[in-house]
């Protein structure tokens, strides 16, 4: 991609460990874990029970009642980020943006979960026509794109992406492109809400949930070898965009750049091609015209499977050498969030750069041998931080890296 | 909206090849014949009991996976609509004789945009049924859980699929902005050519909502017609008397590909993508303002990128969905981003009125139907236009297919969620 500078101006974050940045940051550096015995549902005879579960959110404190039952959580929670995000701002969409300036960006991976459970529920108990007037409009991935639109009178352009935990990278670099097109602003990030038993119950034959565990200090253990897989959460982060020089000429505050991005995808298995990982991770170094020694701390992906750490740990050693560089998972506190998970990371990594210091991994001793990373793990680390690298991968073989670069 | 790249050289995206599946037909040749016979494609919901609801039609495809080389293992693995999109990915490869195993060309600049409103809704459906017990239970009884169970539930994996059959390790992605999509990952694929980030891009959307949620959702809030005794004319888009629109299926891909790459190789162009833009109408996400001044920005920008001006278009293919708000609407939109002078006389026409509407699949077979009129030099009617509405005042080309020379077309979209998107095509 073309250099375009698009800067951050706002942060909202809605996180099982904190509501809103400020929150979630103190949450985060103190290595408080959000991640909880699951409150949504009965897991009684779900194998199940742990996830990253935001508590005390009410959706009617963000909106109003009729547009609440028009809409599913996974919009209640971008609703309320988005607000954070744009006060964070200091950002008026009607008089601080000409009409059609201001774009929408966001990411979804299993749409609106329980919003559509209930739908298919009554459908399929009461018939047809007792499916809900809002089906139409709350479930569909494109929802929360089209409600922060009307919501703040944003008529750019708008859109949703979905490449799974890669897809909040994907909404960013989306919103990055309209700037570079012509838009002023963009609202951006994604959030899910996938607590649901009907959403979950798909992931668990895919070997990547640590199924059983009942200990939420050590259910989530990135790049250990006693790694056994992640735990799901909910909640994600909305970032407003702007341009440099919109930004410049309100005189706002700026968190950082987004420096570089670049997407790619794994080869098939058996075809003797290597993952596509390190390619990305490069290409994005490429694209912010930096190289591997300016990044001095990266987001990692962690998924938290055995073969899943070790091969983005040889990713990130093919790139930065064996510890050669600090390596972070703070989603270890939140479990993964899908969709938002991947704008969460991007907005720590903002506030990491803002404050200088590297957030914790949590639920980890010591890294597997097999692992070579610099993992800060249970204590916050002071450094200079001038660039962080953000990894995501999405189910299936989505590859993406954002590079973010302090104000 | 090419641009320069860093080395000075203009990169601009054209169509090398198609793959079409629709009601009516599969294949680009069958679609073609369909969409400009004006013969109706609308029956009687077969894949499964409507009983019970107001609208019981709907644009089916005849789709054999076999046929389309999707073994028992694929067809276990991928939804409806992932099969649909998949199938239609394989014949616009063939189409555009580039072979993507063979060696001659890098992966690692071989993209994939792809796009769905509602993405695997069949699957999802049918799983949900069987762990629920038929509604009876909240928490699902894990234990007859599928093993591809997870790709039947995000939509990315119609992304993965077609990016596993093109071999493609360049950027992957899907949007899914409703029913503005088709155009959406056809406008990012042009922008992966123009920015550099590819060289061959696999895009098309893909959606098969005939499904007893999907179906049920729009039918309660009176969405889609319940013209069940005469399906064949229940899609009448600009029609006084049309009544809502007419739920489909079908799949598009197309080639999208660098134009010097393109010529290098000798392939056969179809047109170029000279210009897209999306804008929303922050307004409402299922009702549209009347005045259409949102769509007719998005026309104006994408029309300025092309470099094309009103009075230069050929062709332009309606959204037309036969809904009584969004027909009115577009020719709004219409006459505002082109003057009434230029929109009264440019042929218009909706597809959807002999294939419905397909939710997000409907724009890449929209950009397919152009690219082919182009090629053909002819452009498909609007089927049953019988009675004009006295608001719908354009030359919608109503019941027959005109031959005519097409060199500039535009395609324009617009749905729920707001979103309003149109593109330029030309020869």
């Amino acid at each position: 991609m073309s250099a375009a500078r698009a800067v951050v101006t706002g942060i909202g974050v809605v996180a099982p460990n904190g509501l809103g940045a400020q929150a979630y940051w103190q949450a985060t550096l103190s290595g408080r874990t959000g991640i909880r015995p699951i409150g949504r549902f009965d897991t009684d005879g779900f194998p199940l029970r742990l996830a990253g579960e935001i508590d005390g959110f009410t959706a009617t404190d963000h909106l109003r009642q009729f547009r609440v039952m028009q809409t599913d959580r996974m919009t209640h929670l971008a609703v309320a980020a988005t607000a954070m995000a744009l006060s964070d701002a200091g950002l008026d969409p009607a008089d601080d943006v000409p009409e059609y300036g201001f774009a929408v960006a966001t990411a979804s991976s299993i749409g609106g979960a329980e919003f559509g459970h209930r739908a298919i529920e009554r459908l399929w108990s009461e018939g047809p026509r007792k499916i809900g007037a809002y089906q139409a409009i709350a479930w569909f991935y494109a929802a929360t794109t089209g409600q922060i639109a009307i919501l703040h009178g944003m008529k750019g352009p708008g859109s949703v992406h979905a490449a799974e935990q890669a897809g909040g990278l994907e909404a960013i670099a989306q919103a990055r492109r309209a700037l570079r097109d012509g838009a002023r602003a963009a609202v951006t990030g994604g959030t899910e809400a996938p607590l649901d038993p009907g959403a979950l119950v798909g992931q668990l034959p895919n070997g990547r949930l640590n199924l059983g565990a009942d200990d939420p200090a050590t259910a989530y253990a990135p790049f250990a070898a006693t790694a056994r897989g992640h735990v799901p959460g909910e909640g994600g982060a909305i970032l407003v965009l702007e341009t440099a020089e919109a930004a410049r000429d309100r005189g706002t505050r700026v968190h950082g750049t987004l420096a570089g991005h670049a997407a790619t995808f794994d080869p098939a298995q058996g075809l003797g091609r290597p993952p596509a990982l390190r390619r990305a991770i490069q290409l994005a170094l490429a694209d912010a015209a930096l190289s591997p020694a300016d990044i001095d701390v990266v987001f990692a992906d962690a998924l938290a499977t055995r073969a899943d750490d070790r091969a983005e740990a040889r990713a990130l050693c093919e790139v930065f050498g064996p510890y050669g560089v600090p390596v972070t998972a703070p989603k270890s506190m939140t479990g993964r969030l899908y969709a938002g998970g991947a704008a969460l990371d991007t907005a720590t990594a903002l506030l990491a750069l803002r404050d200088q210091v590297i957030p914790p991994t949590v639920g980890v001793d010591r890294t597997a041998p097999d692992c070579p990373v610099d993992l800060v793990i249970g204590q916050p680390r002071a450094a200079r931080l001038r660039h962080a690298l953000v990894v995501a991968r999405g189910y299936g073989g989505f590859n993406s890296a954002l590079v973010v670069a302090g104000a | 909206m090419a641009r320069e790249s860093g080395t000075g050289i203009r990169r601009r995206a054209v169509i090398t090849g198609l793959g079409v599946i629709a009601p009516g037909g599969n294949g680009r040749k069958a679609f073609w014949e369909r969409i400009t016979s004006g013969v109706s494609a609308i029956r009687g919901i077969t894949l499964f009991d409507p009983a019970g609801l107001r609208s019981r039609i709907a644009g089916e495809c005849d789709f054999d996976p076999e046929a389309h080389g999707l073994g028992p293992r694929d067809v276990r693995r991928m939804d409806r609509c992932v099969q649909l999109g998949v199938a239609a990915a394989r014949e616009a490869l063939e189409d555009s004789g580039l072979d993507l195993g063979s060696g001659a060309h890098n992966p690692e600049r071989v993209a994939v945009s792809m796009g769905t409103a509602i993405g695997p809704a069949t699957r999802m459906e049918s799983e949900y049924v069987v762990l629920s017990d038929r509604a009876k239970l909240w928490v699902v009884d894990h234990t007859y859980v599928m093993p591809y169970s997870y790709e039947s539930l995000i939509p990315s994996s119609l992304a993965v699929e077609t990016a596993r059959l093109a071999g493609a390790e360049g950027p992957v992605g899907l949007v899914s902005n409703g029913c503005t999509t088709g155009l959406d990952a056809l406008g990012h694929a042009a922008a992966l050519i123009e920015e550099g980030s590819a060289d061959i891009v696999v895009a098309g959307s893909s959606d098969s909502p005939i499904t007893p949620t999907a179906v049920a959702a729009f039918d309660v809030i009176r969405a889609t017609s319940p013209n069940n005794d005469d399906p064949a004319h229940a899609s009448r888009p600009f029609d006084l008397h049309r009544d809502g629109f007419v739920l489909a299926e079908g799949a598009a891909t197309l080639i999208v590909e660098e134009l010097e790459h393109a010529r290098r190789r000798g392939a056969h162009i179809y047109c170029e993508i000279s210009g897209y833009a999306a804008r929303s109408n922050a307004f409402h996400m299922a009702a549209l303002k009347n005045d259409g001044l949102d769509l007719a920005e998005a026309i104006r920008v994408a029309l300025g990128r092309a470099g094309v001006a009103p009075e230069d278009l050929d062709y332009i293919n309606a959204h037309g969905s036969s809904t009584p708000q969004n027909d009115r609407h577009e020719t709004n939109a219409l006459k505002a981003a082109l003057g009434e002078h230029n929109a009264c006389r440019t042929p218009v026409s909706s597809i959807k009125s002999v294939i419905g509407h397909p939710l997000g699949a409907i724009g890449s077979m929209e950009i397919a139907a152009c690219a082919l009129a182009i090629e053909e030099g002819a452009v498909p009617p609007t089927a049953n236009l019988h009675t004009p509405d006295p608001d719908c005042d354009l030359d919608y080309v109503p019941l027959t297919a005109r031959e005519q020379r097409t060199d500039t077309v535009l395609t324009v979209a617009s749905g729920f969620g707001g979103f309003q998107c149109a593109m330029v095509l030309t020869r």
